[in-house]
Protein backbone atom coordinates (compact mmCIF):
# COMPACT_ATOMS: atom_id res chain seq x y z
CA UNK A 1 0.00 0.00 0.00
CA UNK A 2 1.00 3.39 -1.15
CA UNK A 3 0.83 6.59 0.88
CA UNK A 4 2.20 9.64 -0.40
CA UNK A 5 2.76 12.29 1.80
CA UNK A 6 3.02 15.79 0.52
CA UNK A 7 4.93 18.25 2.02
CA UNK A 8 3.36 22.11 2.95
CA UNK A 9 0.25 22.87 2.61
CA UNK A 10 -2.42 20.70 0.87
CA UNK A 11 -5.32 23.07 -0.51
CA UNK A 12 -6.78 19.41 -1.07
CA UNK A 13 -7.57 18.49 2.22
CA UNK A 14 -7.16 21.98 4.02
CA UNK A 15 -9.30 24.58 1.59
CA UNK A 16 -7.86 27.58 -0.80
CA UNK A 17 -5.02 30.04 0.99
CA UNK A 18 -6.83 33.60 0.33
CA UNK A 19 -4.28 36.73 0.56
CA UNK A 20 -5.08 39.61 2.37
CA UNK A 21 -4.50 42.72 4.15
CA UNK A 22 -5.54 42.76 7.47
CA UNK A 23 -7.35 46.09 6.80
CA UNK A 24 -9.48 44.76 3.85
CA UNK A 25 -10.24 41.70 6.04
CA UNK A 26 -11.45 43.75 8.79
CA UNK A 27 -13.32 45.74 7.06
CA UNK A 28 -15.40 42.74 5.29
CA UNK A 29 -16.14 41.46 8.60
CA UNK A 30 -17.54 44.69 9.28
CA UNK A 31 -19.15 45.03 6.02
CA UNK A 32 -21.35 42.02 6.67
CA UNK A 33 -22.29 42.09 9.44
CA UNK A 34 -23.73 45.34 9.69
CA UNK A 35 -26.20 46.02 12.86
CA UNK A 36 -28.52 49.01 11.96
CA UNK A 37 -29.99 50.82 14.88
CA UNK A 38 -33.69 51.48 13.51
CA UNK A 39 -34.44 55.19 14.37
CA UNK A 40 -38.08 55.05 13.33
CA UNK A 41 -39.64 58.16 13.25
CA UNK A 42 -42.51 58.20 11.01
CA UNK A 43 -43.71 56.21 7.88
CA UNK A 44 -39.98 55.37 6.43
CA UNK A 45 -40.38 52.96 9.47
CA UNK A 46 -43.07 50.79 7.97
CA UNK A 47 -40.85 50.55 4.78
CA UNK A 48 -38.23 49.88 6.94
CA UNK A 49 -39.99 46.83 8.47
CA UNK A 50 -40.81 45.51 4.81
CA UNK A 51 -36.93 45.82 4.42
CA UNK A 52 -36.29 43.55 7.62
CA UNK A 53 -39.16 40.78 6.17
CA UNK A 54 -38.85 37.81 4.27
CA UNK A 55 -39.77 39.29 0.96
CA UNK A 56 -36.57 41.71 0.91
CA UNK A 57 -35.07 40.38 4.03
CA UNK A 58 -32.16 42.27 4.93
CA UNK A 59 -30.31 38.79 6.32
CA UNK A 60 -29.11 38.64 2.61
CA UNK A 61 -26.49 41.47 3.96
CA UNK A 62 -25.83 40.24 7.20
CA UNK A 63 -28.00 43.50 8.55
CA UNK A 64 -30.88 41.70 10.05
CA UNK A 65 -29.54 41.87 13.36
CA UNK A 66 -31.41 45.05 14.32
CA UNK A 67 -30.60 46.49 17.83
CA UNK A 68 -33.19 48.85 19.65
CA UNK A 69 -30.14 49.55 21.81
CA UNK A 70 -27.57 52.25 20.11
CA UNK A 71 -24.85 50.19 22.11
CA UNK A 72 -25.44 47.32 20.05
CA UNK A 73 -25.57 49.12 16.89
CA UNK A 74 -23.15 49.98 14.24
CA UNK A 75 -25.40 51.75 11.85
CA UNK A 76 -28.33 54.58 12.97
CA UNK A 77 -31.18 54.35 9.66
CA UNK A 78 -32.88 57.18 10.60
CA UNK A 79 -36.06 56.53 8.93
CA UNK A 80 -38.42 59.39 8.83
CA UNK A 81 -39.39 63.03 9.87
CA UNK A 82 -36.97 64.94 12.56
CA UNK A 83 -38.66 67.16 14.25
CA UNK A 84 -36.81 69.90 16.50
CA UNK A 85 -38.60 67.97 19.75
CA UNK A 86 -36.94 64.91 18.64
CA UNK A 87 -33.35 66.41 16.97
CA UNK A 88 -31.58 66.40 20.41
CA UNK A 89 -32.87 62.89 21.48
CA UNK A 90 -31.55 61.68 17.75
CA UNK A 91 -28.51 63.29 18.33
CA UNK A 92 -27.83 61.61 22.19
CA UNK A 93 -28.77 58.01 20.63
CA UNK A 94 -26.18 58.88 18.02
CA UNK A 95 -23.39 59.69 20.68
CA UNK A 96 -23.89 56.49 22.40
CA UNK A 97 -23.21 54.24 19.54
CA UNK A 98 -19.88 53.29 19.95
CA UNK A 99 -17.50 53.31 16.89
CA UNK A 100 -16.87 53.23 13.93
CA UNK A 101 -20.65 53.87 12.82
CA UNK A 102 -22.36 55.08 10.12
CA UNK A 103 -25.69 57.05 9.41
CA UNK A 104 -28.01 56.04 6.51
CA UNK A 105 -30.47 59.23 6.02
CA UNK A 106 -33.76 57.10 4.80
CA UNK A 107 -36.12 59.22 2.33
CA UNK A 108 -36.95 62.65 1.84
CA UNK A 109 -37.64 63.89 5.55
CA UNK A 110 -34.40 62.79 7.02
CA UNK A 111 -32.45 63.78 4.03
CA UNK A 112 -33.87 67.12 3.88
CA UNK A 113 -36.75 67.85 6.13
CA UNK A 114 -38.76 66.49 2.97
CA UNK A 115 -42.56 68.32 2.39
CA UNK A 116 -42.10 69.62 5.63
CA UNK A 117 -40.45 73.02 5.66
CA UNK A 118 -41.97 74.01 8.78
CA UNK A 119 -41.64 75.60 12.07
CA UNK A 120 -41.43 72.56 13.50
CA UNK A 121 -39.38 70.09 11.58
CA UNK A 122 -35.82 69.85 11.32
CA UNK A 123 -34.74 70.29 7.96
CA UNK A 124 -32.27 67.11 7.35
CA UNK A 125 -30.93 64.89 10.29
CA UNK A 126 -26.85 65.91 8.64
CA UNK A 127 -28.04 69.35 10.49
CA UNK A 128 -27.11 67.42 13.82
CA UNK A 129 -25.56 64.09 12.69
CA UNK A 130 -23.07 63.08 9.97
CA UNK A 131 -24.49 61.01 7.53
CA UNK A 132 -23.20 58.38 5.24
CA UNK A 133 -26.12 57.73 2.45
CA UNK A 134 -29.30 59.41 1.39
CA UNK A 135 -32.13 57.59 0.14
CA UNK A 136 -34.04 59.67 -1.86
CA UNK A 137 -38.44 58.81 -1.89
CA UNK A 138 -41.13 59.21 -0.05
CA UNK A 139 -41.07 56.63 1.53
CA UNK A 140 -38.28 54.75 -0.55
CA UNK A 141 -39.02 51.56 -1.80
CA UNK A 142 -37.31 48.28 0.19
CA UNK A 143 -35.14 47.77 -2.62
CA UNK A 144 -33.62 51.10 -2.22
CA UNK A 145 -32.94 50.98 1.36
CA UNK A 146 -31.24 47.80 0.13
CA UNK A 147 -29.16 49.80 -2.28
CA UNK A 148 -27.94 51.83 0.13
CA UNK A 149 -27.32 48.90 2.82
CA UNK A 150 -24.72 47.85 -0.39
CA UNK A 151 -23.31 51.43 -1.02
CA UNK A 152 -22.39 51.50 2.83
CA UNK A 153 -21.03 47.85 2.38
CA UNK A 154 -19.16 49.38 -0.89
CA UNK A 155 -17.69 52.59 1.95
CA UNK A 156 -16.98 50.47 4.96
CA UNK A 157 -14.79 48.09 2.41
CA UNK A 158 -12.31 51.18 1.71
CA UNK A 159 -11.88 52.29 5.68
CA UNK A 160 -8.55 52.64 6.29
CA UNK A 161 -8.70 50.81 9.71
CA UNK A 162 -4.74 49.53 10.57
CA UNK A 163 -3.49 52.97 9.24
CA UNK A 164 -5.90 54.96 11.55
CA UNK A 165 -4.79 52.51 14.28
CA UNK A 166 -1.60 53.14 13.34
CA UNK A 167 -1.52 56.37 13.24
CA UNK A 168 -2.98 57.22 16.98
CA UNK A 169 -0.09 54.39 18.16
CA UNK A 170 2.53 57.21 16.59
CA UNK A 171 0.40 59.56 18.56
CA UNK A 172 0.19 58.31 21.64
CA UNK A 173 3.70 57.28 21.16
CA UNK A 174 4.84 60.60 20.27
CA UNK B 1 -84.44 67.12 20.31
CA UNK B 2 -82.57 69.05 17.07
CA UNK B 3 -79.90 71.14 17.68
CA UNK B 4 -81.67 74.47 16.75
CA UNK B 5 -84.15 73.36 19.95
CA UNK B 6 -81.02 72.70 21.62
CA UNK B 7 -79.64 76.01 20.66
CA UNK B 8 -83.17 77.85 21.58
CA UNK B 9 -82.96 76.39 25.00
CA UNK B 10 -79.50 77.58 25.84
CA UNK B 11 -80.49 80.89 24.90
CA UNK B 12 -84.38 80.60 26.43
CA UNK B 13 -81.69 80.19 29.53
CA UNK B 14 -79.16 82.45 29.85
CA UNK B 15 -81.23 85.34 27.61
CA UNK B 16 -78.95 87.96 26.08
CA UNK B 17 -75.42 86.22 26.84
CA UNK B 18 -76.58 84.26 24.11
CA UNK B 19 -76.75 84.86 19.80
CA UNK B 20 -79.96 84.01 18.13
CA UNK B 21 -78.96 80.48 16.67
CA UNK B 22 -77.27 81.00 13.08
CA UNK B 23 -77.46 77.72 10.61
CA UNK B 24 -74.67 77.28 8.43
CA UNK B 25 -74.87 74.13 5.64
CA UNK B 26 -76.96 72.67 8.28
CA UNK B 27 -74.92 73.11 11.58
CA UNK B 28 -76.05 75.27 14.24
CA UNK B 29 -73.64 77.60 16.56
CA UNK B 30 -74.42 80.03 18.95
CA UNK B 31 -72.02 82.90 20.21
CA UNK B 32 -71.67 83.11 24.25
CA UNK B 33 -71.42 87.15 24.45
CA UNK B 34 -69.23 86.84 27.88
CA UNK B 35 -66.25 84.97 28.01
CA UNK B 36 -66.34 84.31 31.80
CA UNK B 37 -69.43 82.14 31.03
CA UNK B 38 -68.55 79.64 28.67
CA UNK B 39 -67.96 76.79 31.65
CA UNK B 40 -71.60 77.53 33.23
CA UNK B 41 -73.03 77.67 29.41
CA UNK B 42 -71.03 74.22 28.35
CA UNK B 43 -72.73 73.08 31.96
CA UNK B 44 -76.04 73.58 31.20
CA UNK B 45 -75.49 71.87 28.04
CA UNK B 46 -74.29 69.00 29.26
CA UNK B 47 -76.42 68.22 32.36
CA UNK B 48 -79.55 69.28 30.91
CA UNK B 49 -79.38 69.44 27.32
CA UNK B 50 -77.67 65.72 26.93
CA UNK B 51 -74.24 67.31 25.21
CA UNK B 52 -72.11 64.36 26.46
CA UNK B 53 -69.29 64.31 24.68
CA UNK B 54 -66.76 67.49 23.48
CA UNK B 55 -66.03 66.60 20.39
CA UNK B 56 -62.97 69.59 19.95
CA UNK B 57 -61.76 72.89 20.96
CA UNK B 58 -60.47 75.09 18.45
CA UNK B 59 -59.34 78.39 18.28
CA UNK B 60 -59.54 80.78 15.74
CA UNK B 61 -56.75 83.97 14.97
CA UNK B 62 -58.57 87.00 13.48
CA UNK B 63 -55.41 88.77 13.54
CA UNK B 64 -55.76 92.60 12.97
CA UNK B 65 -59.76 92.80 14.51
CA UNK B 66 -60.54 92.96 18.13
CA UNK B 67 -61.75 90.56 20.00
CA UNK B 68 -58.67 88.77 18.52
CA UNK B 69 -59.40 85.45 19.39
CA UNK B 70 -62.68 83.25 19.06
CA UNK B 71 -63.03 79.79 20.82
CA UNK B 72 -65.21 77.30 19.55
CA UNK B 73 -66.67 74.36 21.25
CA UNK B 74 -68.06 71.95 19.26
CA UNK B 75 -70.59 69.63 21.32
CA UNK B 76 -72.10 66.46 20.72
CA UNK B 77 -75.29 64.34 21.93
CA UNK B 78 -73.95 60.96 21.23
CA UNK B 79 -77.70 59.36 21.90
CA UNK B 80 -79.53 61.12 19.66
CA UNK B 81 -77.04 62.14 17.64
CA UNK B 82 -77.03 66.12 17.65
CA UNK B 83 -74.45 68.48 17.27
CA UNK B 84 -73.84 71.99 18.02
CA UNK B 85 -70.89 74.41 18.18
CA UNK B 86 -70.76 76.83 21.11
CA UNK B 87 -68.36 80.30 19.84
CA UNK B 88 -67.27 83.06 21.97
CA UNK B 89 -64.81 86.02 21.33
CA UNK B 90 -61.94 86.83 23.73
CA UNK B 91 -59.66 90.21 23.59
CA UNK B 92 -56.00 89.58 22.96
CA UNK B 93 -55.02 91.45 26.14
CA UNK B 94 -56.98 88.92 28.47
CA UNK B 95 -56.16 86.11 26.12
CA UNK B 96 -57.95 83.92 29.37
CA UNK B 97 -60.79 81.33 29.69
CA UNK B 98 -62.24 79.54 32.12
CA UNK B 99 -61.42 75.97 32.04
CA UNK B 100 -64.66 73.39 31.09
CA UNK B 101 -62.43 70.53 32.25
CA UNK B 102 -65.02 70.17 34.79
CA UNK B 103 -67.83 69.15 32.80
CA UNK B 104 -65.91 67.06 30.14
CA UNK B 105 -62.99 65.72 31.49
CA UNK B 106 -61.74 65.53 27.74
CA UNK B 107 -60.97 69.09 27.60
CA UNK B 108 -57.68 68.83 29.30
CA UNK B 109 -55.97 67.59 26.53
CA UNK B 110 -57.80 69.97 23.79
CA UNK B 111 -57.19 73.09 26.17
CA UNK B 112 -53.42 72.43 26.36
CA UNK B 113 -53.24 72.17 22.59
CA UNK B 114 -54.54 75.50 22.56
CA UNK B 115 -52.59 77.13 24.97
CA UNK B 116 -49.30 75.19 22.91
CA UNK B 117 -50.57 76.68 19.78
CA UNK B 118 -51.95 79.57 20.44
CA UNK B 119 -50.87 80.57 23.98
CA UNK B 120 -54.65 81.04 25.02
CA UNK B 121 -54.70 79.79 28.87
CA UNK B 122 -57.03 77.95 30.71
CA UNK B 123 -57.75 79.61 34.19
CA UNK B 124 -58.76 76.18 36.37
CA UNK B 125 -56.79 74.04 33.91
CA UNK B 126 -54.85 71.62 36.48
CA UNK B 127 -52.23 70.77 34.24
CA UNK B 128 -51.69 73.48 31.42
CA UNK B 129 -48.24 72.78 29.60
CA UNK B 130 -47.53 72.70 26.40
CA UNK B 131 -48.44 69.67 24.57
CA UNK B 132 -46.99 69.23 21.22
CA UNK B 133 -44.35 71.80 21.39
CA UNK B 134 -41.57 71.23 24.31
CA UNK B 135 -41.39 73.54 27.55
CA UNK B 136 -39.48 76.58 26.94
CA UNK B 137 -40.51 76.75 23.73
CA UNK B 138 -41.03 81.12 23.55
CA UNK B 139 -43.53 81.10 20.45
CA UNK B 140 -47.46 79.79 19.92
CA UNK B 141 -46.80 78.79 16.30
CA UNK B 142 -50.37 78.91 15.43
CA UNK B 143 -50.66 82.67 15.64
CA UNK B 144 -51.22 84.51 12.22
CA UNK B 145 -48.43 86.46 12.98
CA UNK B 146 -46.23 83.18 13.61
CA UNK B 147 -43.93 82.54 9.87
CA UNK B 148 -44.74 79.42 8.96
CA UNK B 149 -41.13 79.07 8.25
CA UNK B 150 -40.60 79.26 12.34
CA UNK B 151 -38.38 81.55 14.36
CA UNK B 152 -34.79 81.05 15.68
CA UNK B 153 -34.91 79.31 18.98
CA UNK B 154 -32.80 77.76 21.76
CA UNK B 155 -32.78 75.62 24.92
CA UNK B 156 -29.53 74.26 25.12
CA UNK B 157 -29.53 70.02 26.13
CA UNK B 158 -33.54 70.18 25.21
CA UNK B 159 -34.02 71.79 21.97
CA UNK B 160 -33.39 73.95 18.82
CA UNK B 161 -35.13 75.32 16.19
CA UNK B 162 -33.92 77.60 12.83
CA UNK B 163 -36.23 79.23 10.19
CA UNK B 164 -36.98 76.70 7.53
CA UNK B 165 -36.01 77.62 3.75
CA UNK B 166 -39.66 78.33 2.35
CA UNK B 167 -38.33 79.49 -0.80
CA UNK B 168 -39.12 77.90 -4.06
CA UNK B 169 -41.29 75.12 -2.57
CA UNK B 170 -42.14 72.47 -2.21
CA UNK B 171 -45.90 73.70 -1.54
CA UNK B 172 -45.99 77.32 -2.96
CA UNK B 173 -49.40 78.44 -3.51
CA UNK B 174 -49.87 81.16 -6.21
CA UNK B 175 -53.17 83.60 -5.17
CA UNK B 176 -55.21 84.59 -8.07
CA UNK B 177 -54.46 82.36 -10.47
CA UNK B 178 -56.32 81.89 -13.34
CA UNK B 179 -57.21 77.98 -12.88
CA UNK B 180 -56.58 75.51 -10.45
CA UNK B 181 -53.50 74.00 -12.53
CA UNK B 182 -51.53 77.40 -11.97
CA UNK B 183 -53.23 77.68 -8.24
CA UNK B 184 -51.93 74.49 -7.03
CA UNK B 185 -49.22 74.34 -4.65
CA UNK B 186 -45.96 73.08 -6.43
CA UNK B 187 -42.17 74.03 -6.10
CA UNK B 188 -41.67 77.77 -7.36
CA UNK B 189 -38.81 79.18 -8.13
CA UNK B 190 -38.80 82.77 -6.87
CA UNK B 191 -37.53 83.99 -10.75
CA UNK B 192 -40.56 82.32 -12.53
Amino acid sequence: MRTETEIGYNSKIEGDVVVTRVDAALNWFRKNSVWPMPMGLACCAIELMAVGASRFDISRFGSEVMRFSPRQADCMIVAGTVTYKMAMCVKRIYDQMPEPKWVIAMGACASTGGMYRSYAVLQGVDNIIPVDIYISGCPPRPEAVLDALMKLQAKISTQPILENLMAVKALQNH
Amino acid sequence: MSALESAQKIKAKFGDLISEPKEFRGEISVEVADAEQIAAVCEFAKRELGFNYLVDISSVDNYGEDPRWTVVYHLRDIVNVVEISIKTDLNEEKSDIPSVLPVWRTANWHEREIYDMMGIRFRGHPDLRRILMWEGYPYFPLRKDFPLAGKPSDLPGIAFTKPAPLEGGPFVTVAGGKDAISREPRIRNPEE
